[in-house]
């Protein structure tokens, strides 16, 4: 029964974030504020965070409009050094191929190895995660555990946890297609807290008591451990300009950075960066 | 003109608009999925994306072969428990079950069909997949889906044949009982096989409905994109494939999608062709007698 609420919980979430965009009334800066507009493009995961930067900067200067798209990350590289938005976004290190642009670090996202909470299994190391899910290790006896098969929960392609995931920890191995993938981090955690002998990896933000989150190499996953560099599967969350940003465009990067800026991240369960 | 008629004639056409409106509807959404899928098609090559194995959009591998085959057996599996527990529910409302256990079964059946497949699927994951579990596997398999699409299709089956049982003319049932015939021959040798087409009708619609269902089978037949080897395996459906990754997909990928819907949308083309068929022979049929 209780898993059943989590489940339609998670499904109401989904339909009070696209709400909460509406609530919350910043003080606005009447009149003399800039005017002009704004337009983001790139990465899904920054996506939620960037339209609560739009909402509250848009009601404290009433006359700015700013538009944001996702697309993904490679989206948000490529449009923001063709000039087709002023600010990309990326949930990923540029590489070398991509061209040079000025990064801005919004905030960090931690993605934890979560299994049911019935698992004696409190650690692995990265290499083990590795090749828990490119099929390698695929009972939990070769890593300590009881001799119970592994089953793999992860996220369905194209998804940017999985896409970070993979740059993280999987170094260029792919994951087995033999992993039970679900749409949605809030179904990867269901399955996972349904299924005993399960391991799937989630963004921080949604964690809860339904799983246990795993050590990595020793250091659990926690938002401070993150934040202090200790964690091993931090992803850095980016807004990409061509040039250093001048005008609204500053205004708006400095305004994401600003205290206010970083308590959104926070709500949104991302790490602030100080 | 007097007002009657020009009522008349208006009603003629609206009701001409209307007509023509789910055909024209139908249309666009086969020419919008055809325009969509058309890139994927060209770049993939209609072989390799019908008979690929490996479907990894990010390393290009578009094959969806795996979907269609965990389509088709989720479809058998739920019709091989379907049919007989299905039939055998419209013989007993047809012509077993006294008044009152058929006021009490049919809305029952019926109310089966209002339910959202998102409960299906959540009474699946939570109730099935633990109990598929302790067979063997993940619990999320092919045997899973199987067996919440049989609770979905069931009342398809159940009303259709229920109604063309009971559309078999009196007279055959009478003479049969008059020669002597037991009740069981007479339904098994007499009332089945007259009502023959509009049973095989149901059965053809409740194979529609299984394989268009989507939201049901994420939930429990766990979305991996392999050929399953087992009922206890994990699978993949063609409605699953396009659910599934839709969100996040872009270029050649999202138009591997839309053409994974444009399979999807003829194999039910063919199925419905079908059905209607049965149908009509079925109607026919009684006409002549």
């Amino acid at each position: 029964m209780k898993k059943l609420l989590t489940l339609l919980i998670t499904a109401g979430l989904i339909g009070a974030t696209v709400l909460t965009g509406c609530a919350g009334t910043p003080a606005t800066h009447d009149t003399a504020g800039p005017t002009g507009s704004i337009t983001e493009a790139g990465s899904t995961t920054v996506q939620p965070i960037a339209e609560r930067f739009a909402d509250v900067f848009t009601q404290m200067y009433p006359k700015v409009t700013v538009t944001i798209q996702g697309g993904g990350s490679s989206v948000g590289v490529k449009s923001a050094s063709d000039g087709t938005v002023d600010i990309g976004a990326a949930s990923r290190e540029l590489k070398a191929d991509e061209p040079a642009l000025v990064k801005h670090l919004l905030c960090r996202d931690g993605i934890a190895l979560a299994t049911h909470p019935s698992n004696t299994v409190t650690g692995l190391t990265k290499d083990e995660v590795r090749r828990i899910f490119a099929g390698e290790i695929t009972n939990w006896s070769q890593v300590g555990g009881p001799n119970e098969n592994i089953i793999v929960v992860a996220r369905e392609e194209g998804s940017g946890t999985r896409t970070a995931f993979e740059e993280l920890v999987m170094d260029e191995t792919l994951i087995t297609n033999t992993a039970i993938l679900q749409p949605s981090n809030g179904a990867v955690r269901t399955t996972v807290s349904i299924t005993p002998t399960a391991i799937g990896f989630l963004s921080f933000g949604y964690l809860d008591g339904s799983v246990s989150s795993l050590a990595v190499d020793g250091v659990l996953g926690t938002i401070e451990n993150a934040k202090n560099g200790s964690y091993p599967i931090v992803r850095p969350l980016y807004f990409l300009t061509k040039e250093a940003p001048s005008g609204l465009v500053k205004e708006f990067i400095d305004f994401c950075l600003s205290a206010e800026g970083q308590s959104i991240v926070e709500d949104e369960g991302y790490i602030s960066v100080d | 003109m007097p007002s009657h008629v020009v009522v008349d004639r208006t009603a003629k056409h609206v009701v001409l608009i209307c007509a023509s409106a789910s055909f024209v509807i139908l249309g666009a959404i086969f020419i919008f999925t055809m325009r969509e899928g058309a890139p994927a098609l060209q770049e993939i090559g209609l072989y390799n994306f019908l008979l690929g194995t490996e479907w990894r959009p990010g390393q290009e591998m578009f094959g969806i072969l795996p979907m269609t085959v965990g389509s088709i057996l989720v479809t058998l599996g739920s019709m091989v428990l379907a049919i007989p527990i299905g039939l055998a529910c419209a013989i007993l409302l047809a012509e077993v079950a006294s008044f009152r256990v058929r006021r009490l079964l049919r809305p029952a059946v019926e109310l089966l069909v209002g339910i959202p497949s998102v409960v299906y699927g959540l009474v699946g994951m939570l109730l099935i997949v633990p109990a598929v579990r302790e067979i063997g596997g993940s619990g999320f398999s092919i045997l899973a889906a199987s067996l919440v699409l049989t609770a979905m299709v069931l009342p398809t089956i159940i009303s259709i044949s229920e109604d063309s049982l009971r559309a078999v003319p009196k007279g055959y049932k009478e003479a049969a009982l008059a020669m002597g015939a037991t009740q069981w021959q007479m339904i098994w040798h007499v009332q089945v096989p007259a009502a023959r087409s509009g049973i095989m009708a149901g059965i053809v619609l409740g194979m529609g409905r299984a394989i268009g269902e989507t939201m049901a089978m994420i939930m429990v037949i766990g979305n991996s994109p392999i050929i399953p080897t087992s009922p206890l395996s994990q699978g993949r459906t063609l409605t699953g494939n396009i659910a599934v990754e839709i969100m996040y997909a872009s270029g050649i990928h999202r138009s591997a999608l839309f053409s994974t819907g444009v399979i999807l949308f003829l194999i039910i083309l063919v199925l419905n062709t079908v059905a209607t068929f049965a149908l009509r022979r079925g109607l026919k049929a009684h006409h002549v007698a």
